[in-house]
């Protein structure tokens, strides 16, 4: 079966001129591929650009050179080479990501930035709440919250908003960057639960997952970043 | 909104401003699609508004030109439009939202008769009709309807930008430009704001061109960006892009003088 996502030779340098035009090498040279229903953890020390990958694939950080082949409604895209509008399709319909930190304009409710990727879709506004309402009911998020904006919710309670917004689209491939960092031991599991089940209908997951319990629950494979040479 | 809609709504070629010896902007492209929010940021005097002024036939542009979809497909150049077709995209088809609210506003009528004008230059007559869209558009930007009658000289600065707002929206425009819409405004006001405009935009198909240089405002708004200084465009691409991954200098010098973006 062709694989769902294909990196080849990928570098990425970050440049930064303000600081005296330091350069700073995160990868050269690296290949991945990632086929349906792999839950890959993504390993390695603090620096080693492990988020820097999830970026690169999610198209947020430009690839130096290389090339990160993404099947998306049966044609294979380079996202290294994609325009701005094309990423932004890719995103509503083939990659799914949730990010450490919800960003959230204050006032939008709980339950409207649940349902937002399903609407960017075009889904009926109906069903998209419902899907939305289903998700934070699964993740514990009490109903009284739903209607206020996550803002002022504690951590956990946000990360949960994320990962139920992360979830709400199915994606065929998933990105989760800490996805059970600020949870407590119950909604942890709830989370990696959501993941195995992901897994289970085919979807192909990237995560890095700093506790190796979790990590070792649900990962398939290990892809394990040393650093550039 | 239909994301295999391949036809752009708005297309800038080369578009360039002198005025005198100097430069506004200069060699502008870009294509804008239905449904897409574009931010335009950079310091003052970087020729952003210019631009915007380019792109909304407020002025005529040095060089280069502008090409508009029209309603019944077409694609047409602005500057080879009838008069009546410019009207209909000023008065109808297109929004212009002014940072100062005074200057999209008539500050002499009343709040409802302020939107009402909109309709009238459209050829609506019916007092009812244009009341209740009124109150309906009101209510839609979060404005008492026992407002209505009040001049907006009697509102504050946030729900005159509010009202602008309704007013540019209430002939459903296909386009709106918008130039620094929460400049002048309190923290608080500007949330409310942006909330406002992003769920006016988001998934209605409504595009939009949004001048700032707030980047934060544009984080939140966007989804496509372009970096603007000395009059070009040193860098465009996806909002989360351009502010997480910044190439040019000038770019990342603006990124990183903004505490939490």
């Amino acid at each position: 079966m062709a694989p769902l996502l294909e990196i080849t030779n990928l570098y990425k340098t970050f440049r930064l001129h303000i600081q005296g035009g330091v350069e700073i090498p995160v990868f050269d040279g690296l290949d991945l591929t990632l086929s349906r229903g792999e839950v890959l953890a993504v390993t390695g020390p603090s620096g080693t650009g492990k988020s820097s990958l999830l970026k690169l694939i999610y198209g947020t950080y430009r690839a130096g050179a290389g090339r990160i082949a993404v099947l998306h409604r049966g044609t294979v895209i380079d996202i290294a080479t994609a325009t701005p509008r094309l990423i932004g399709e890719i995103r509503r319909h083939t990659i799914g990501s949730v990010t450490q930190f919800l960003r959230a304009i204050p006032r939008v409710p709980t339950l409207d930035i649940v349902a937002e990727p399903l609407l960017e879709r075009g889904e009926d506004a109906a069903k998209a709440k419902a899907r939305a309402g289903s998700l934070l009911e699964r993740l514990a998020i009490p109903t009284r919250l739903w209607h206020l904006s996550p803002v002022t919710f504690s951590g956990g309670e946000q990360q949960r908003v994320n990962i139920a917004r992360g979830f709400a689209a199915s994606a065929p491939i998933l990105l989760l960057d800490e996805p059970t960092a600020s949870l407590d031991p119950a909604n942890r599991e709830r989370v990696l639960a959501m993941i195995a089940e992901a897994s289970a209908d085919g979807t192909a997951i990237i995560g890095i997952f700093h506790d190796a319990a979790a990590r070792n629950q649900v990962a398939t494979r290990i892809f394990a970043l040393a650093g550039p040479g | 909104m239909t994301v295999t809609d391949d036809q752009p709504l708005l297309v800038a070629e080369g578009l360039g401003k002198v005025y005198g010896g100097r430069v506004g902007c200069v060699d502008v492209s870009f294509a804008l699609w239905p449904g897409e929010v574009l931010a335009i940021v950079g310091e003052s005097g970087s020729g952003k508004s210019t631009l915007l002024k380019c792109l909304s036939m407020q002025l005529e542009p040095s060089s280069g030109r502008v090409c508009y979809r029209l309603g019944d497909g077409r694609m047409a150049a602005l500057d080879g439009l009838s008069e009546a077709e410019r009207r209909f995209l000023m008065r109808t088809d297109w929004g212009y939202v002014h940072q100062d609210p005074r200057e999209g506003l008539r500050m002499g009528v009343s709040a409802g008769a302020n939107i009402g004008e909109r309709l009238m230059a459209v050829g609506e007559r019916h007092y009812g009709r244009i009341r209740g869209a009124a109150l309906d558009w009101l209510d839609r930007v979060e404005i008492e309807a026992d407002r209505i009658d009040d001049s907006p000289l009697a509102y504050s600065g946030g729900m005159r930008q509010r009202l602008q707002i309704a007013r540019n929206l209430v002939t459903g425009p296909r386009l709106v430009f918008m130039d620094e819409p929460t400049g002048g405004l309190d923290v608080s006001v500007q949330a409310r704001l942006l909330d406002l405009m992003r769920r006016l935009t988001h998934g209605s198909g409504l595009s939009a061109v949004v001048v700032t240089h707030d980047l934060a405002v544009a984080r939140l708004l966007s989804s496509r960006m372009m970096v603007m200084q000395g009059g070009r465009v040193i860098e465009s691409g996806l909002t989360d892009q351009v502010l997480e991954d910044p190439q040019e200098p000038y770019t990342q010098l603006l990124v990183s003088s903004v505490l939490q973006v």
